[in-house]
């Protein structure tokens, strides 16, 4: 019972890993592509927690906090940029941020 | 005193580093004074040092000013040898160059470049000195090649005219392939001993492989026939004239043409430990060089063609004292070979200045009653090329020729018969200047028609131009010239030189060894290689006899032709000797046609091969890049995938080499 159980998990986690990963690649709005990505690390997050109960090993859990205070980091970042983004070009998609390639 | 030995350079640098700064602003009597004080007080400078030399073990000084080039186990000072060789060609250097600067105070009044001129004089003496005094092959080479530039700049000095600039230029390529040669004798000169240094290495070259030593020996002497104008490079010497005749003195005759011989008396202990075919090759070629001139400098009608081949054919016998192990010899006929032969050149030069630029020896004659100081002079330098005792050129040449009759008397026969060709020319030479008829009062016009059918129909012609030389000073019209005697800023170091020219030959003379100053004094630096022989006296007594009665048949012969006029002087200035043995078509004529197509050949493989392959490589770059370039679109969604991908084929990849 105990490994069906995780193995739904993983199933989960692989699940949301992909939604994650094609808005990232599908979708144009940088702020759904910012909740996307989230989206893919909350999904190894919980992959990573299930390993962890698997094997009995906390350090499955710990590294879930490294990545928690990572992505809110990035989020930061990424949140800051599209603002500045919205306030010079009001509508631009990421796709128009091409024009920035060297 | 003898630490005083870097000033001598030093001061013609500081001489040179004024004046090209300031010579403009200097301007033109001053400028030249501070070129000549310059080298004069290096030349005092010298004299103090040589005093100071005498104190030292073995008469050998080195100093070491500073480090140069350290790069790892390849180390380069700037040092100073000062032994009893380099001392004897830095005195007569600086001597003789005061001479000359001062000459040349006179020689080029009025030229719109004055203060240039003086400029690459002291930077040439200056070069000139590092050559000699350097105690490492890389210094002498920094000096070498400052000497062909400084003679390249003054060959050109008036490169107004076309000829000028291209005889520099054939000056400089000539000298390039030389410089060739002493660049990969240094090479391997490191590769055999790791160190250029000559008081390290010649100790150590009796141990050396006989192929190495060889090699050596072969490509130092391809460096000094480039500088010493021997076969087969000697065809840029004779060109060289057409700079100013001071020049012609200083560079082209005295000091830089002899550089080689010093090269070679210098690296002596190599050239012993070489194969013996490298003596034999050099003693060769001399002998060949010395002939060849000395024909083409009988049908010369330039009077200083005419001494520049006498020049070549005189470097020639001092190859030839090196060749059969005459060392000091060859040293010893170059001393007296710079007076001597300074002195002709400044006496033409005097001669040119006070004929108006005239240079042909068909429009002068019966100069001696205008220029008495220049005939008197010249005259002495004459006894002393064409080796009548006691004067100077009589002792050297003999010296040089009992060496030769003691390796092979072919060589000695050789030597005899140039010995009275020289003789023959340099006679010829005085007696079209001095003597017999005026012919430069005539008037330039029909001169110049008739130089026009010369030059047309291979200069050969003498003319004799028996008609009334006393008409064109009654009738001086526009076109007469009037010959008249220099200045005494030029009299003086002719006078100095022909005393030097005169008695040059006391340094050495072969009666008693004591009398052999020169060789006793250059004994730490030759003494091991030199040829070892006693002549009896009877063979000495027989030697000087035949030379001297050679050297009188020449004049005598001379005086029958260009004076008695028994014999067509036409007879004997063949077209074959006066066109320089049609060296310069044949070269002309082989670089337009089987040789073009060589170079074209070799053009044509650095076009395509060696450019091919650069330039391909940037081609390829290019190429590469364009296709690469599209990948990065500037979508980040296209990143993510690609990042995406790769992290699959990543993990792929792990799990294909971890077993589960």
């Amino acid at each position: 019972m105990e490994s069906n159980l995780s193995l739904a998990y993983l199933m989960l986690s692989a699940i949301l890993f992909v939604i994650g990963g094609v808005g990232v690649l599908i979708r144009r709005n940088p702020l759904i592509m910012i909740m996307c990505v989230e989206l893919m690390l909350n999904a190894v997050n919980l992959s990573f927690v299930t390993f962890g109960k698997m094997l009995n090993d906390i350090s499955g859990q710990i590294i879930v906090f490294f990545v928690m205070v990572v992505a809110a980091a990035e989020v930061v970042i990424g949140l800051a940029l599209i603002v500045a983004m919205a306030r010079r070009r009001p509508g631009a998609t990421a796709d128009d941020l091409r024009t920035l390639r060297g | 005193m003898v630490g005083l030995v870097w000033l001598i350079p030093a001061l013609p640098l500081a001489g040179f580093l004024l004046l090209v700064f300031f010579g403009k602003r200097i301007g033109e009597p001053r400028s030249g004074w501070i070129g000549t004080g310059a080298v004069a007080l290096a030349f005092v400078t010298a004299c103090l040092v040589f005093a100071g030399l005498w104190g030292e073990p073995e008469h050998t000084y080195e100093l070491s000013l500073f480090e140069w080039i350290p790069a790892g186990n390849f180390n380069v000072d700037i040092g100073i040898l000062l032994d009893p060789l380099s001392m004897t060609m830095a005195l007569f250097i600086t001597g003789i160059a005061s001479l000359i600067h001062l000459y040349s105070i006179g020689y080029m009044h009025g030229d719109s470049r004055f203060p240039r001129f003086f400029t690459y004089l002291n930077l040439f003496v200056f070069s000139m000195l590092v050559l000699v005094l350097g105690n490492n092959m890389v210094l002498t080479f920094l000096g070498w090649e400052g000497v062909g530039a400084c003679s390249y700049f003054l060959i050109a000095f008036w490169f107004e005219k076309e000829e000028n600039a291209s005889a520099g230029k054939k000056a400089f390529i000539t000298n390039r392939v030389g410089d060739w040669g002493f660049m990969i004798a240094i090479f391997m000169t490191f590769f055999a001993f790791g160190t250029v240094t000559y008081t390290e290495f010649l100790p150590m070259a009796p141990g050396l492989a006989q192929t190495t030593a060889t090699f050596i020996a072969l490509m130092l002497f391809v460096g000094a026939i480039g500088k010493s104008a021997q076969i087969p490079l000697f065809i840029w010497l004779p060109d060289a004239m057409a700079g100013p005749t001071p020049v012609s003195a200083l560079i082209h005759a005295a000091t830089m043409v002899t550089a080689g011989v010093y090269l070679l008396v210098r690296v002596n202990p190599i050239l012993a430990a070489s194969a013996s075919w490298i003596p034999w090759m050099i003693a060769i070629v001399g002998i060949a060089t010395a002939f060849l001139a000395a024909t083409i400098a009988m049908a010369q009608q330039d009077i200083k063609k005419v001494l520049a081949y006498s020049t070549v054919s005189q470097l020639g016998y001092m190859f030839l004292a090196i060749g059969v192990g005459g060392y000091t010899a060859a040293i010893f006929h170059m001393i007296t070979h710079a007076f001597f032969k300074a002195l002709l050149f400044l006496g033409a030069g005097s001669v040119i200045h006070g004929m108006h630029d005239e240079q042909d020896m068909r429009r002068m004659g019966a100069l001696r009653k205008v220029m008495p100081v220049t005939a008197v002079t010249f005259i002495i330098g004459w006894l002393a090329i064409a080796g009548v005792p006691p004067f100077s050129g009589f002792w050297s040449k003999d010296d040089i020729l009992a060496y030769a009759l003691h390796k092979s008397p072919i060589l000695y026969v050789i030597g005899l018969i140039t010995a009275l060709l020289t003789a023959f020319y340099m006679s010829r030479l005085v007696f079209r200047i001095f003597y017999g008829d005026a012919r430069w009062g005539e008037s330039v016009e029909g001169e110049l028609a008739n130089l026009k059918a010369h030059t047309a129909a291979d200069v050969t012609e003498s003319d004799d131009h028996a008609d009334a030389p006393d008409d064109a000073h009654a009738g001086a019209g526009h076109g007469s010239v009037h010959p008249h005697e220099s200045k005494w800023p030029m009299l003086v170091p002719l006078i100095v030189l022909a005393f030097f020219a005169a008695i040059a030959g006391f340094l050495n003379l072969p009666f008693t060894h004591n009398l052999e100053f020169l060789n006793n004094w250059l004994e730490p630096v030759v003494g091991e290689n030199q040829a070892n022989f006693d002549l009896g006296a009877f063979q000495l007594t027989f030697e000087l006899v035949l030379s001297t009665t050679i050297a009188l048949l020449g004049i005598f012969a001379a005086y029958m032709v260009y004076l008695k006029n028994k014999v067509d002087p036409r007879r004997i200035e063949l077209p074959f000797f006066a066109n320089g043995w049609y060296i310069d078509q044949s070269i002309t004529k082989f670089m337009g046609g089987a040789g073009r197509k060589g170079f074209e050949l070799i053009a044509m493989f650095d076009k395509v091969v060696i450019d091919g392959a650069v330039n391909g490589v940037g081609r390829a770059t290019r190429g590469g890049a364009a296709r690469l370039r599209s990948i990065e679109n500037g979508y980040v969604r296209w990143y993510a995938l690609m990042i995406g991908i790769g992290a699959v084929l990543l993990v792929a990849f792990a799990m294909t080499q971890v077993s589960f």
